[in-house]
Formats: C-alpha cells, structure tokens, sequence
C-alpha cells in the first residue's frame, strides 16, 4: 500500500494537518515565500528594499523546504518501485500527439526532465521561462497553491479565491492556448 | 527540537505530494485537461478539512504549542496583484508541471533539470522585487 501511489482522499486530508500544525507552531503554510528569502541570502538587498528582511525569523521556513528535499529523496528512491504515472487515456492521447511519447510511463515527461533532453537549448528555454513565471507570479500574488489554494481558501480569504481564479485562467491558457504552439511536433 | 520538526513536517509534505503525485508534470496537465477527478480530490479534501481545522482552531481560541496567541492574518485586499500575478503563477505552472513546493521536491527526487526551473523561478521572485514598484498591486 505504502508504496503504490497514495489516493486523493489520502493525500488531501495529510495536507491539511500539515497545515494545521504549522498553524499550531505559530507559523503559516507556503511553499514560496522561501524564494523570497532565498534572494535575501543571496543579497538582492543591495537591489531592492523588499529583500531586506531579517533572514533569522525565516529560517524555519527554510527547514521545512530543506524537508520537502528529504522527502523527494524518500519518497522517489524508497517508497516508489514503479514510477509510472497511471494517467487517463485521454491524456496519454493528448500527450502523444504533442509528442511527449513518455506520458503514462514516467514521473515525469522524459522530453522535458531526462538529463539527454538538455541537449536540446528550447528544453532549457522552456524550463526556465516556466520557473521564472512561477516565481514572478507567486511573489506578485503574495502565495502559490499551498499559500493562497489551501491555506487562504481554508481561511475563506477573498484575495486567495482570485489568486486560484487567475492560477486557473493562466493554467487553462498554458495548456489549451499555448501548449500546441510550444510543443507542435 | 522546534528545527527537527519542521524538517520533518517538510519531509512529511514532500513524501505526500511525491507519492500522491501531486509532483507529477503529467497530473498538472490531466488536471487542466479535466480528464481526472485525482487532483481535485486532493486540492478539494485538503481544503474542505482545512476550512474545519482552521475554524476550530480560530474558534477554540487555542494557543500555539509554544504558549502564543494564534493569529491569521487577512490576506492583503486588492484584485489587480491577485488576478496578474495568479494568472503568471498559473501559465508556470502549467508550463513547469509544478508548483514551489513540488520543485524542491523533485530536485530531491532526483530530477536534475528541475534546478533550472528553480534558477528560474528565484529569478522570477528576484525581479519581482525589483520591479514592484511600478505593477498594479
């Protein structure tokens, strides 16, 4: 059991008591706002204002990210003999015809996260245009789905429904809209 | 001992999302897709428990482990932050197959070119800071 993937209705609930306990330590759940403070350790201090924060009352945030490693680390290397991702067949289909052959048989799309694809410069382009729109849009919407889609929303907070709106808008648009010209085979 | 937590608190959500496949490019796709319940199932049942949990605890008045008062602040109002940069966050996402924390925890797994979406996505936070003043917020 522990090592077949875990079901929705067990995973959904064990993400809420992580949120709950960390609202119980005194802090709050989101995943982002360490990238912030990454920046800050970094030095972007000397660029803008709003890197300029006091790193030490952050740092258990860092420990919880430092954790999320572990746990990749664990959960892909120790719980996980078959890394298959069993998809629907619709979406193997879709998948197949913008040429990702991997949909269905991998964690992750071999065309896009295999070393060998680095070779070819429009993954690395494709990779970091999707990170920096991340991170510019988490910062810019103050939470990603952990801030605003589980923790705001448990909160009954209106800007965090707008935030999941837009999430959802780009989303749709990425998929639907852009999908096709980025990967057209 | 406060530290140990939360690296395991952090260890705990990595294994979760990796093992429920929340970290899964393609279950981001087949969410957009609408062509599987398994996502909303996660995102619906963590935020229908979360919504209790953060009444009772809200409610009950109760304090943190290390004796404070509770307090969750609202979210700052505004909608122009909230529908650009939800909608900037959402075309990553889409893009990535990942959110923040599933980047970290992917790296983890072992998923080498993930560090670049992470360069990108520090550089993104980066930029942010630098340019806030002049977006609509």
């Amino acid at each position: 059991m522990l090592y077949q993937p875990w079901p929705w209705y067990v995973a959904g609930p064990l993400i809420a008591i992580i949120m709950a306990l960390l609202i119980l330590m005194g802090k709050r759940f989101g995943m982002s706002s360490n990238l912030e403070t990454l920046c800050s350790i970094g030095g972007a201090g000397k660029y803008s204002d709003y890197f300029k924060v006091d790193i030490k009352s952050k740092r258990w945030n860092l420990l919880v990210v430092l954790g999320s490693v572990i746990g990749g680390f664990v959960g892909a290397n120790v719980l996980s003999p078959n890394p298959a991702v069993d998809i629907s067949d619709d979406t193997v289909a879709k998948l197949n015809e913008l040429g990702f052959e991997s949909a269905g048989k991998s964690y992750l799309p071999t065309e896009l996260f295999a070393l060998e694809s680095l070779s070819d410069p429009k993954v690395w382009a494709i990779l970091l245009v999707a990170g920096f729109l991340v991170g510019f849009g988490t910062r810019y919407a103050g939470g990603c789905t952990s801030g605003h889609a589980i923790s705001g929303l448990s909160n009954l907070q209106r800007p965090s429904l707008i935030a999941v709106i837009g999430f959802f808008v780009g989303g749709l648009i990425m998929v639907h809209l852009l999908f096709p010209l980025i990967f057209a085979v | 001992m406060k530290r140990l937590v939360y690296i395991l608190l952090g260890s705990f959500l990595g294994v979760v999302l990796y093992k429920s496949e929340a970290a899964s490019w393609f279950r981001i796709y087949e969410m957009f897709q609408f062509d599987a319940f398994h996502m909303y199932g996660i995102i619906g049942s963590a935020l229908t428990i979360g919504v209790v949990l953060v009444f009772l605890i809200k409610k009950s008045k109760v304090k943190s482990f290390s004796g404070e008062i509770i307090q969750i602040p609202d979210k700052e109002k505004s909608f122009a932050r909230y529908i650009w940069g939800g909608t900037l966050f959402g075309l990553g996402w889409a893009l990535a197959g990942s959110c923040p924390g599933p980047i970290y925890i992917l790296v983890g797994a072992g998923y080498w070119p993930m560090v670049i979406v992470l360069f990108g996505a520090l550089l993104g936070a980066f930029v942010y800071g630098v340019l806030r003043g002049k977006l609509p917020h």
